[in-house]
């Protein structure tokens, strides 16, 4: 085999590669957000005092925990419409991929939340601050600075996820390479310039990340 | 447990700001506090000393409400503060009724507890704000006035970070004063501190005494400070009060031998 890399090609199929980053881009973007709220949501569930909640709460996040991404993508795309569901493969990909990691994410939040100490909720009920309050003006705002690592991590994460979404049609950057290699016979340059768009991004946004880590500890005073 | 035994309300002429009633609290098998009985007069101050493990810090963590209780009543101003009234019987608490009742009582910590993310004053003016629904304008000027009171309005704008332990723990007092408690708690407030700033937090509380009718109740290790300052001293031994009495009778001559033990092992550890 003989090392053939052609330049004039890989300019060619450039401008179709960035099309579908933006497509990547997007889905990373709408996954994570909905992985954030859900995730958020899943970890106050838990501490709700609820024990069934509780229970159901944490069975869910281990189910997800332990099966894989691209199973759970199938399943709400092939299987989702038998119970009625019909979803496109945008949105189950979304969906898909939003859940899977706010599974993740909720567990950074409860790290995060069971890192403030005992004192701090003691002292909100020894002020008599309602559950709400607390939660809002002392224990996230403390929480954060240590979550946000973790959430970074699950970014970047998720954003080198979204190439499984290929496996139901979404048309993101690993889907556009697969065409373009059917079309042309040519692998080499799709997929490296898939590997260098995602180093492309994935580097500066650790990198961010861990700027605004910084930033936000010393606005919190810590 | 029945709870016919106990009032929905205590008398008017019977009302002490604080009663407990049979309170007992367990863990399991463990007893930590067994059938007290215990007034707090209006204004009065009662020092609680103990060996540790006595039980001690329990009272005033269930008078936070910070623990629930096993069995019997605590009254706070002749209600139920541990219990509601549903239907003629007292039941258990809920949230709403805590909250109502929690707003006549503050506490400061052993490790005072600040809000590490907030300014002195921020934190003096949180509960102001967000529980009371002052003002910020109006919570600002409570607050620095009592920071002021404790010594500690120059420092105002720092972190609790950048404070001492002394300095933390007045801010803590000032905080707690901020939502004008009528009970005030003091649990071990000068235990994690180092001994040369002791007095600056000490100083703050007996000027409290002079100055304010606050019902107080305060775990210490201080003997000193507490037959200074309070108007009657607790002994606390295995969940039970082993003895009490004004402070000068109390340490002048305890009835008990367990008391005498106690007092004889902090002498000499002194």
């Amino acid at each position: 085999m003989s090392f053939d890399w052609k330049w004039e090609f890989t300019w060619a199929i450039l401008p179709r590669l960035l099309a579908a980053t933006l497509n990547t881009l997007m889905a990373a973007g709408i996954g994570y957000a909905i992985a954030l709220v859900v995730g958020l949501a899943l970890a106050l569930g838990q501490r709700s005092g609820s024990r069934a909640l509780t229970l159901a709460l944490r069975e869910f996040i281990e189910f997800v925990r332990s099966t894989p991404l691209v199973l759970q993508i199938f399943f709400i795309f092939y299987v989702g419409p038998q119970f009625g569901i019909t979803l496109s493969p945008w949105v189950s990909g979304m969906l898909a991929i939003g859940l899977h990691y706010s599974a993740y994410l909720s567990e950074v939040y409860r790290a995060g939340i069971e890192a403030v100490p005992r004192g701090q909720w003691e002292a909100c009920r020894a002020l008599n601050m309602s559950t709400r309050d607390t939660y809002r003006r002392i224990v996230i705002p403390q929480a954060l600075p240590a979550s946000i690592p973790g959430m970074g991590n699950y970014l970047v994460g998720i954003f080198k996820d979204t190439p499984m979404l290929s496996v139901i049609g979404v048309a993101e950057l690993m889907q556009a390479a697969n065409s373009i290699g059917s079309e042309t016979y040519r692998f080499l340059e799709p997929y490296t310039m898939v590997g260098v768009i995602f180093l492309a991004i994935s580097l500066p946004v650790a990198g961010l990340v861990h700027l605004l880590e910084a930033r936000v500890r010393r606005k919190l005073g810590m | 447990m029945d709870m016919s035994a106990y009032p929905l309300e205590l008398p008017e002429n019977d009302r002490p700001m604080v009663r407990f009633m049979n309170v007992t609290k367990s863990y399991g098998s463990l007893t930590v506090l067994d059938r007290l009985n215990l007034d707090v007069r209006r204004g009065e101050m009662v020092s609680v000393i103990g060996p540790s493990g006595s039980g001690k810090t329990t009272v005033l963590r269930m008078l936070m409400t910070l623990e629930t209780i096993s069995d019997g009543v605590i009254y706070v101003d002749g209600k139920p503060l541990t219990h509601m009234e549903r239907g003629g019987v007292l039941v258990p608490a809920d949230e709403r009724h805590l909250r109502r009742m929690r707003a006549s009582i503050g506490m400061c910590f052993q490790h005072f507890n600040l809000f590490p993310h907030m300014t002195a004053l921020r934190n003096c003016m949180e509960g102001p704000v967000q529980v009371l629904g002052l003002s910020e304008r109006e919570a600002r000027t409570r607050s620095e006035e009592l920071l002021a009171m404790v010594g500690m309005i120059d420092k105002k704008d720092q972190h609790p970070s950048r404070l001492s332990g002394g300095q933390q723990q007045r801010v803590a007092i000032a905080r707690a004063l901020a939502m004008r408690p009528r009970i005030m708690l003091f649990d071990e407030v000068t235990s994690a501190l180092d001994p040369e700033v002791i007095g600056e937090v000490t100083n703050v509380i007996r000027k409290l005494v002079a100055e304010h009718d606050l019902t107080m109740l305060m775990v210490t290790h201080q003997m000193g400070f507490a037959r200074d300052i309070s108007d009657r001293i607790c002994f606390f031994y295995k969940g039970q009060i082993e003895e009490q009495g004004p402070p000068e009778a109390f340490f002048t001559s305890p009835q008990r031998e367990r008391t005498q033990q106690f007092l004889r092992a902090v002498k000499d550890a002194d």
